[in-house]
């Protein structure tokens, strides 16, 4: 007899919530919103009319956990090119345009050029994965993206055998993100991935949530989303991909070398030099859970970094 | 009425008001939605910068009152005072009672390894004697001096919380680095005016008014 256990990551009968169930949802939100903005002096704010995305399919790797409030996922933000604050990003991204929008892939690969942000995704499914997001600052949420496989993206540009690593690099529009007319990071904002991490069946480019468009708070029109690294590693709005031989530079590696490192793997045993990454807050929720190795997505990532010390490379 | 009475009928009562402030507005944030994806943060958060912001309220007190002359607003010095040890006391309450919810192994292991927490705690535990120690009967107890010098203990807990903040911001210091400054100018002016009193005692000429 096969006895077959179920991993964390698996998807169960019971987990996707059907989509009529999220616009329904959504629905209620939106209505809860603006019912909400007249109460409450302008605290929240009518979410505007995102498009929806068509011909999803169900992705795999998808958990059957409660998604977070969609309200939560596009007010609760850290996305500093719109302000310090998790309110920021959604006050302060109106003037944001998504659109047109081109990305410069260059470095090691053999098709090197600026793509329209159409041709980036073209005839690759969109795909629904519902994963786990986890904060390096100790909160997490279920969020269910809509996005392609970043493989399928990168192996459009023949990345070549020196292709170690992908460089990845935020849009600078200081008139339209008043976050970087200050400097609270250094700009633009930069990450990168090892190419093995990259290729990886669990890292996805997303461009919408909850079965539409991107918000620019979320990182429209294109965000990077490695389920396993802490958030910060999934970088959004990206303009320039980069196919390089060396590790490339991370901004929040830069910022603070002690606390961030390049792999930024969501690890409940190696904390951030100034807290605790054992647990993490749910969004929505009150108790404290227990934090996930890999976000728990080992049974899928762990491979990747055997032999490696963790404490050492975090 | 007289002066006194319109002072402890009206002006106190008005500022005690005014510093009630802070709580109504978490009151209201929290009935309406207004604290986010993240109540417990939002919180902690209010509560601490409403802590931090009435210590230096409270110390800014009699440099403003040697500055301006106006003695009568020694007679806030307490309330104040005691104000922010009511919002640090909410900021701690709400950490360990909403964060952490009473998890005392978890919170104890906090204040043994996290820098800012132990920081934090002791200026809490600085400040915690000051407010017992606040009333008439205390400071008769104590006498004079020995209160104040207890007392002086709020200095060390300005500074301390003024790190604590430093120490849990990742990005964006504007906001801490304007309390630091606010700090160092309240601690250098009576630095500046200890001095200044020891100078003139040692000339032997009397200060003037």
């Amino acid at each position: 007899m096969l006895i077959r256990f179920a991993r964390a990551s698996d998807v169960k009968s019971s987990e996707i919530t059907p989509k009529a169930v999220f616009e329904e949802r959504r629905r209620f939100l939106r209505t809860a919103a603006v019912a909400g903005a007249g109460l409450a002096a302008g605290h929240f704010l009518p979410a505007p009319a995102e498009a929806a995305l068509q011909g999803v399919t169900k992705g795999k790797f998808s958990t059957d956990e409660e998604p977070t409030s969609v309200m939560s996922v596009t007010s609760y933000n850290n996305f500093y090119e719109f302000g310090g604050d998790k309110t920021d990003p959604q006050r302060n991204s109106k003037n944001f345009k998504p659109k047109p929008w081109s990305v410069a892939v260059g470095g090691h690969c053999e098709k090197p050029g600026t793509y329209a942000y159409e041709d980036v995704i073209k005839g690759i499914t969109l795909e629904e994965r519902i994963y786990r997001l986890r904060c390096v600052e100790a909160w997490s949420m279920v969020i269910p993206w809509v996005g392609v496989p970043l493989a399928d993206v990168l192996n459009r540009y023949g990345p070549t055998s020196q292709a170690k690593y992908v460089a990845f690099e935020t849009v600078v529009r200081p008139e339209e993100m008043p976050g970087q007319r200050t400097r609270l990071l250094p700009w633009p904002y930069v990450e990168g991935l090892r190419m093995d991490e990259a290729m990886h069946p669990l890292s996805i480019l997303a461009v919408g949530l909850y079965g539409e468009e991107l918000l620019p708070q979320n990182g429209a029109p294109l965000r990077l989303m490695v389920p396993w690294k802490y958030g910060f590693k999934s970088i959004k709005s990206i303009v320039k991909i980069t196919f390089t031989d060396t590790e490339p530079p991370t901004t929040w590696n830069q910022q603070g070398p002690v606390e961030y490192g390049f792999y930024a793997n969501v690890n409940p045993t190696v904390d951030h030099p100034r807290w605790s990454q054992a647990k993490e807050r749910r969004i929505g929720q009150f108790l404290r859970r227990d934090t996930l190795m890999f976000n728990g997505y080992a049974e899928e990532v762990a491979g990747l970094y055997a032999g490696m010390d963790l404490r050492k490379f975090y | 009425m007289t002066r006194e009475q319109r002072l402890r009928r009206i002006v106190k009562p008005a500022v005690f008001a005014v510093c009630l402030g802070p709580l109504i507005w978490a009151a209201w944030l929290a009935a309406s939605g207004g604290l986010g994806a993240n109540p417990i943060e939002a919180t902690i958060r209010h509560f601490g910068d409403w802590g931090l912001r009435f210590l230096l309220i409270a110390l800014a007190v009699t440099p403003l009152r040697e500055i301006t002359g106006f003695s009568v607003l020694a007679r806030f010095r307490r309330m104040i005072g005691l104000f922010a040890f009511f919002y640090v006391f909410l900021h701690f309450a709400a950490y360990v009672g909403l964060d952490q919810f009473f998890d005392w192994a978890a919170i104890w292991a906090d204040i043994a390894k996290r820098t800012y927490i132990t920081i934090g705690m002791a200026a809490f535990a600085l400040l915690l004697p000051l407010a017992v120690t606040s009333t008439k009967g205390w400071i008769k107890r104590l006498g004079g001096k020995r209160w104040q010098a207890l007392h002086r203990a709020v200095y060390a807990a300005s500074v301390l919380g003024v790190i604590h903040y430093f120490l849990m911001i990742k990005a964006g210091y504007r906001e801490a680095t304007v309390y630091a400054f606010i700090l160092a100018a309240l601690l250098g002016w009576r630095l500046f005016d200890r001095w200044r009193k020891r100078a003139a005692k040692r000339a032997g000429s009397p200060l003037p008014a």
